[in-house]
């Protein structure tokens, strides 16, 4: 029974390593992507529009001739970095929120809880549509839009994992050696929900950089020209059955960027799971 | 004797669905200096309530207590009165970083008083899920102790702890108590402990102190029919 769970633990280590190199590959096209474009992804070439994927545009070119490739590179950018800045902002912003109502409780725990509830009773798309309409079109609007949805659900999981170890010994130890209140959260409470949080938040990153692409799909999100794969799609979306490669390439970044989130979200899930923790420390 | 310790009609009320709940309900009692008090009753009667009023963990709703220095804590359950997160010496280094101490200087004093709950030194670097339970408990006493409170209070110090270990600590707490000359408030529903370490015992029934005496005069001769059914129930 011990080998199994030894093995089970060793087999989370493999796969996080794995997936971890894969996220960090995503990661690395999207920081250094203009130095990986092959053309310059904002250069229009009418002579050259709409060529089929070949060995000069491995990706095609769209309807402006702009080479796919560089344009879903260069959009990976956009994506990911609208998507993890929304991830931090909403598990900063929900956690803070979330430790608040935990620790201190009393009425402005009320408060904030029904204001979460009543955010959380929109249906979260629709009320990002609209608020992405309200506010001026671009990426950062979008991720506000999404934030102001998002952030509930981070301040319940936090305050729930608050209320678990507040009342904990070892926090009432913390207070009779003489800690304070700001000392015991940043202590003892944040390193003992924090693992919970985390694991949210990586496992979410991929359903946000959906998110993100559906507003932009609809037109709300990244402005034109700024390569971003919703809005990519969006425009090849009348020429699929003649150039589908305009709207199949930013998919399949999508779908493959997407994947790779969520599997690093669940071995990281795996890996900080309990029941292996005792046993990796001591090996 | 000058007393540590004045408590003063203690009241302490708990909201159950709405429902109050007398958790504490008009106490009153002193600790002397370098006394060994016991507190006895069985679960739920409100000694736990009491040993959060003294450390000010809540507050109660009517009464004064007054105490002269520190006060430190012992919890019932070992492990988890320390952060799942952090090493035993971190824990025993806390407060006395918090009184200002240097890291070495603290360093220095927690191996001691490791040495001094008999517990190795290499306990400093252990994750409490690393040790027993009796260990965990030690390095508790170290904790508390590190601080050089002038009350210490066992809130069921022993009860997680299996027979032999119980011993060692309650042997170790007389000892401690004997050399230190500081003043204890044992907690526990077992008499045959409180007779062993104090010289003085309250017994508590639903909030109230019952009965009051020198532990072999409560527990030959109970003049309460409670404290008889609990003596009765134990020994």
């Amino acid at each position: 029974m011990a080998g199994r769970k030894r093995k089970a633990g060793r087999a989370a280590g493999y796969k996080l390593l794995i997936f971890g190199i894969l996220t960090l590959c995503v990661i690395l096209i999207a920081v250094f992507a203009p130095y990986l474009t092959p053309y310059d992804p904002y250069a229009q070439d009418l002579s050259n529009a709409l060529q089929p994927p070949g060995p000069d545009h491995l990706l095609g070119t769209d309807r402006y001739g702009r080479d796919m490739l560089s344009r879903v590179i260069m959009g990976s950018r956009t994506t990911i970095f609208s998507a993890l800045l929304l991830v931090a902002i909403i598990t900063l912003a929900g956690g803070a929120v979330g430790i608040v109502c935990g620790y201190y409780g009393g009425k402005l725990d009320s408060f904030l809880m029904r204001v979460s509830d009543v955010f959380l009773a929109f249906p979260g798309m629709v009320f990002a549509i609209a608020a992405a309409s309200v506010l001026n079109r671009g990426v950062l609007n979008a991720v506000i839009a999404l934030a102001c949805i998002s952030w509930p659900r981070y301040a319940r999981i936090t305050r729930s994992q608050v209320l678990a170890v507040k009342d904990a010994p070892y926090i009432m130890a913390a207070r009779l050696s003489g800690s304070g209140t700001w000392k015991i959260i940043r202590k003892h409470i944040i390193p003992n929900i924090a693992g919970q949080v985390i694991v949210t938040a990586v496992l979410d990153i991929g359903t946000m950089i959906m998110e993100i692409s559906g507003l932009s799909f609809l037109g709300l999100g990244a402005a034109p020209p700024t390569a971003e794969w919703g809005s990519m799609m969006s425009n090849g979306r009348s020429m699929l059955q003649t150039a589908p490669w305009v709207i199949l390439s930013p998919g399949c970044a999508i779908f493959l960027t997407v994947m790779v989130f969520n599997l690093t979200g669940d071995t990281v899930r795996d890996f900080l799971d309990p029941r292996y923790r005792g046993k990796r420390r001591r090996e | 004797m000058q007393n540590i310790l004045e408590a003063k009609d203690l009241k302490k009320v708990f909201y159950k669905n709405r429902v109050p709940f007398e958790a504490v309900d008009g106490v009153s009692f002193h600790i002397g200096k370098g006394e060994c008090l016991g507190l006895a009753g069985e679960s739920g009667c409100g000694k736990s309530t009491i040993a959060k009023i003294i450390t000010r963990l809540i507050m109660p709703e009517e009464g004064s207590v007054r105490l002269d220095g520190k006060v430190q804590m012992v919890f019932q359950t070992p492990q988890d009165s320390f952060d799942p997160r952090r090493t035993l010496g971190d824990g025993i280094m806390e407060g006395m970083r918090n009184q200002g101490m240097g890291k070495k200087q603290a360093k220095e004093r927690a191996c001691e008083m490791l040495d001094l709950v008999e517990l190795d030194r290499k306990f400093f670097y252990r994750y409490p899920h690393e040790a027993s339970g009796g260990e965990c408990q030690r390095a508790a006493i170290a904790r508390a102790l590190a601080v050089e409170p002038q009350l210490l209070i066992c809130d069921e110090a022993t009860s997680a702890l299996d027979v032999t270990v119980q011993a060692q600590i309650a042997a170790l707490l007389k000892r401690l108590q004997k050399e230190g000359g500081m003043s204890l408030l044992l907690i526990s529903h077992d008499l045959a402990l409180v007779q062993y370490l104090c010289s003085r015992v309250l017994i508590m029934h639903q909030g109230r102190i019952i009965e009051e005496g020198t532990p072999d005069e409560v527990i030959q001769d109970p003049r309460e029919p409670y404290t008889r059914l609990l003596v009765e129930s134990v020994l």
